[in-house]
């Protein structure tokens, strides 16, 4: 188990390195340099400016003076906000992606796992047809559309809830936000757990377990929980990934000061850093989830630990 | 059904009432074509300790007769006729009762241990949980009981075994495993469905001979479904033939093969080359194929490929009926079998 | 060895008989024609501003069906200007993610050995990027230029298609008309091209159907966030975004784009799986 975790811990290096490099080769890419603006800049301050932030060195050094300040965690300075570092900048936002995108993943576990298992055990039932059918909407309709929606019916129509802004700590300003980012992965995950279950309640391993004389209680929780839940630890690695875009849109439909609202302004304002510092964040969170759903999953399933 | 039996396996008093007693069991399926009958009327008995053998075919019902004893048809199932443990009726029982009799007086083994196994759970918990539930046993004593019985069907270095998981395991181990799980609450009923035939021929063997062992040792009764004549003749007291969801022939294992009285079983005896003799020109097979369960002809099922076919075969169906004493079948033919055996060409 | 006549008919049999799948082709067969013809019957135009017609609701009466948007311009033009756009780029940009996923998955699967762990592992790495903000800063960079839509965007799931082409590339090759065409020469390139692919066309055919609603959300996500089509084009991801931003006094410039987005996405997906239960039914 160890040398799984280890191989595994490995393998997630070239990755982030791959996006490290692609993030830098983005930023050195850039048509124009950081600095480029309507307003001429006299050549003896353009001359400190790029000395500054080691711009005048070649490229290959300022390639590994990036790698070293990645390693060490830093991501430079934000264009945007003169003054303040891109790590200041994500330390101020990440709480509240944070704190969104866990209400978001704990709601679509609990009403996802829910009705997939309810869903699987009435098989055939309206209850079964009428679950799945909403799924598929919840699947299709994309989050920029659910999101304005959602605002449309509580806040500006029920008044039942605020239309966006962040309170720390309110939940009323979690609500919406956190449904919004979790409608389609309840939708995916209740799909996910009616195929799962219907499955494993039919596998021959069930069968052997009724034979027994086990009570149902025990079949469900002792041999059909694991293998049930397999698929959705597989499935929660990559979802973090539109969990991440998931984001970026609903702090912008709801005005939440998160890292995705920080990325999405520093696009349209040109703040490379912020914007590239970012990405390489959101590639490691990326890769840290892949390795903590193939690490569970390794804990769930002992015959992947063999290989 | 009152009968002296004489067994090559010792006499069997049949003043005790049968374990098992199945009367008219019929078992169909709904589909898109109409009602499938996988069993079509059952009679059958079971006596203790005696070893019975269900012989057939695939599509058969072979396996869907073990899994309506346990109640285990999938859930689709039309179940009607009787199945009687000790006078208890088990069709239509309620899950609470049925629980107590699956596992404690009646095990199975199913056909393949590699899926029959949970792979996520260590082999040995998937034994002692067996005693958890039916004797209250736990803990290190309930695992002691499932060494010793393991040690008792040659599992080698059975303590091990305990903690691994099944697809660590060989696939004899495994299938002593699943065997061990379904012996150890000690059922006086054991169910086996095809035990050796998702093994190698090597294995087989042993597994056969844990069989033989077993029986000579505990006296626990078994059904023992199979597709394999060989493992029949090794093993059986008694033997029903299946064919298209009936019992075409049922006798005791030494007048079936000597002298059977159905075409069908004729016809699977001679289908299989014998070693002692000089082998035919073409191997004997059965013309035609299988039916279709979900359309049989009217009248008997076999009469298709039947080589001793009658006009009124193929509009009654034959009932099953006693021709001579202990030795049933289920045929309009009345004459002598033999068009087939003793004929090399 | 292609599949037969028989493989085709039969597929297509079981499909017929799915009649939530069906319903959905007839939909989208039905905003595709709609999409087509009703700008090139009308005698207006989508982009022209119309003072005098501001942000009309819907009405049956007086020509404007679905309403206007702020600028006057028609709803039902430009809802189905956006469906074009929609159409196109999915279509397009899934048949680029198409052609990059199958040959890459095929090559990979067919070379095996050490070509196909480095393919795969290239594929395993790539997964891990997160792909949305590096087009989006993609986008920031370059400009909104149309060739670096339809690129980024056909790059977003050919991963995916690669790794199922490859499992079902290893399935083949295991049987036994592989076998028969090697011994008879059949090598390489020839045998990828002659024998696997057209193997596999089912299950591209499927895939490609489940991309293209993904496609299609991804590029209204690009256009939402005001990265997509330019102005006055617009495809309905950009709709919503307008509407989004005038939903509260006049709700319908977000409902009607929604509702159609929404519509070609949930019948590209119930069609997809129609498809996939038709090509390989199994127990659902």
């Amino acid at each position: 188990m160890l040398r799984y975790a280890v191989h595994r811990f490995l393998s997630a290096i070239p990755t982030l390195l791959l996006v490290a490099t692609l993030a830098f080769v983005l930023l050195h890419a850039a048509p124009g340099g950081p600095f480029d603006s309507d307003k001429r800049i006299l050549p003896a301050i353009q001359q400190s400016i790029e000395a500054k932030y080691h711009l005048d060195e070649p490229l290959w050094r300022q390639y590994l003076r990036y790698l070293s300040d990645l390693g060490r965690g830093d991501l430079g300075p934000s264009f945007q906000y003169r003054g303040t570092s891109v790590n200041e900048i994500i330390a101020q936002g990440f709480p509240v992606d944070l704190t969104v995108g866990a209400a978001a993943i704990v709601l679509a576990l609990i009403i996802g796992v829910a009705i997939g298992i309810n869903a699987a055990l009435r098989r055939g039932s309206s209850e079964d047809y009428g679950s799945m059918a909403i799924a598929i909407v919840g699947i299709s309709t994309p989050v920029f559309v659910v999101a304005p929606l959602l605002v449309l019916v509580f806040a500006v129509n029920l008044h039942w809830l605020p239309a966006g802004d962040w309170v720390g700590g309110s939940v009323k300003h979690l609500v919406l936000p956190s449904v919004a980012l979790a409608l389609p992965y309840i939708a995916y995950i209740a799909r996910l757990m009616r195929a799962s279950t219907i499955e494993v309640m039919n596998s021959p391993f069930i069968r052997t377990a009724r034979s027994k004389g086990l009570p149902l209680r025990v079949i469900i929780l002792r041999h059909a929980l694991r293998p049930t839940l397999t698929p959705l630890v597989s499935f929660l690695g990559p979802a973090i990934a539109g969990l991440i875009t998931g984001s970026i849109v609903v702090e912008s439909v709801f005005g939440l000061p998160g890292i995705g609202r920080y990325f999405l302004t520093g696009a349209l304002n040109r703040d490379y850093t912020l914007v590239v510092g970012i990405t390489v964040l959101y590639g490691a969170l990326i890769v840290l989830f892949n390795l903590l759903a193939d690490l569970c999953y390794a804990l769930i399933d002992p015959r992947v630990r063999l290989r | 059904m009152a009968c002296a039996m004489l067994s090559t396996r010792g006499i069997v008093d049949v003043s005790d009432p049968p374990l098992l007693q199945i009367r008219g069991l019929s078992i169909s399926y709904p589909s898109e074509r109409g009602a499938i009958g996988a069993l079509r009327g059952i009679d059958l008995e079971l006596a203790a300790g005696e070893c019975l053998s269900v012989v057939g075919e695939s599509g058969s019902g072979k396996t869907q007769l073990l899994l309506a004893i346990l109640g285990l048809s999938a859930p689709s199932a039309q179940v009607r006729g009787s199945i009687r443990h000790r006078g208890q009726e088990l069709v239509g029982m309620r899950a609470a009762q049925l629980n107590r009799i699956r596992g404690k007086r009646i095990g199975m083994v199913f056909q393949d241990p590699m899926t029959a196994l949970n792979p996520y759970l260590h082999v040995g918990a998937q034994i002692t949980e067996v005693l958890r539930q039916h004797e209250g046993v736990r803990g290190r004593a309930a695992e002691q009981r499932a060494i010793e019985l393991l040690e008792s069907l040659h599992m080698p270095e059975a303590a091990q075994r305990m903690r691994q998981y099944p697809h660590e395991l060989s696939g004899g181990m495994r299938q002593r495993a699943m065997i061990a799980i379904a012996l150890i609450a000690r059922p006086e009923i054991l169910l086996a469905d095809e035990p050796s035939t998702a093994l190698d021929v090597t294995v087989q063997a042993q597994v056969l001979s844990l069989f033989r062992e077993l029986r000579e040792r505990t006296g626990t009764a078994i059904v023992l479904v199979t597709h394999d004549l060989g493992v029949t003749a090794e093993l059986a007291d008694r033997v029903a033939v299946m064919y298209a969801g009936r019992v075409v022939e049922q006798a005791d294992v030494r007048t079936l093969f000597e002298s059977p009285r159905h075409p069908y079983t004729e016809a699977l005896q001679a289908s299989i080359p014998r070693t002692d003799a000089a082998l035919p020109t073409h191997l004997p097979s059965i013309a035609g194929t299988s039916p279709d369960p979900a359309a049989l002809p009217p009248g008997c099922a076999f009469a298709p490929r039947c080589l001793y076919r009658l006009p009124v075969c193929q509009m009654n169906p034959p009932a099953l009926i006693e021709s001579t004493a202990a030795h049933w079948k289920a045929c309009h033919y009345d004459g002598v079998l033999g068009k087939i055996r003793g004929d090399a060409a | 060895m292609r599949p037969t006549h028989g493989f085709w008919r039969q597929a297509f049999e079981r499909l017929r008989r799915q009649r939530m799948s069906v319903a959905a082709g007839l939909v989208l067969t039905a905003i595709a024609l709609a999409c087509l013809l009703i700008p090139m019957l009308s005698s207006s135009d989508y982009y022209t501003p119309h003072y005098e017609y501001l942000s009309r609701t819907p009405t049956l009466a007086g020509g404007h069906w679905l309403g206007t948007d702020p600028l006057g311009r028609d709803m039902l033009l430009r809802v189905m200007w956006g469906c074009r756009i929609s159409l196109a780029i999915g279509i397009t940009a899934s048949l680029i993610s198409v052609l990059i996923g199958v040959a890459w998955g095929a090559i990979a699967g067919y070379a095996g050995g050490a070509t196909d762990s480095s393919m795969m592992r290239a594929v395993d790495i790539l997964y891990s990027v997160p792909y949305v903000p590096f087009v989006i800063v993609l986008t920031l960079l370059f400009g909104r230029q149309v060739w670096l839509l339809f690129v980024a965007i056909g790059l977003v799931s050919w991963l995916d298609i690669a790794r199922i082409v490859r499992g079902q590339t290893l399935a083949l090759k295991q049987r036994e008309f592989i076998e028969a065409a090697r011994v008879s020469g059949t090598h390489g390139a020839a045998m990828i091209t002659r024998h696997i692919v057209p193997n596999l066309i089912g299950i591209v055919i499927v895939y490609a159907t489940l991309t293209i609603p993904t496609v299609i959300l991804f590029e209204a996500l690009l256009s939402f966030l005001g990265l997509g089509v330019q102005s006055p084009l617009a495809s309905l991801g950009s709709l919503v975004a307008d509407g989004a931003s005038e939903m509260q006094s006049h709700p319908h410039l977000l409902i009607i784009p929604a509702v159609f987005l929404a519509l070609i996405t949930y019948c590209f997906n119930y069609l997809g799986d129609g498809l996939r239960d038709a090509f390989d039914p199994r127990d659902r």
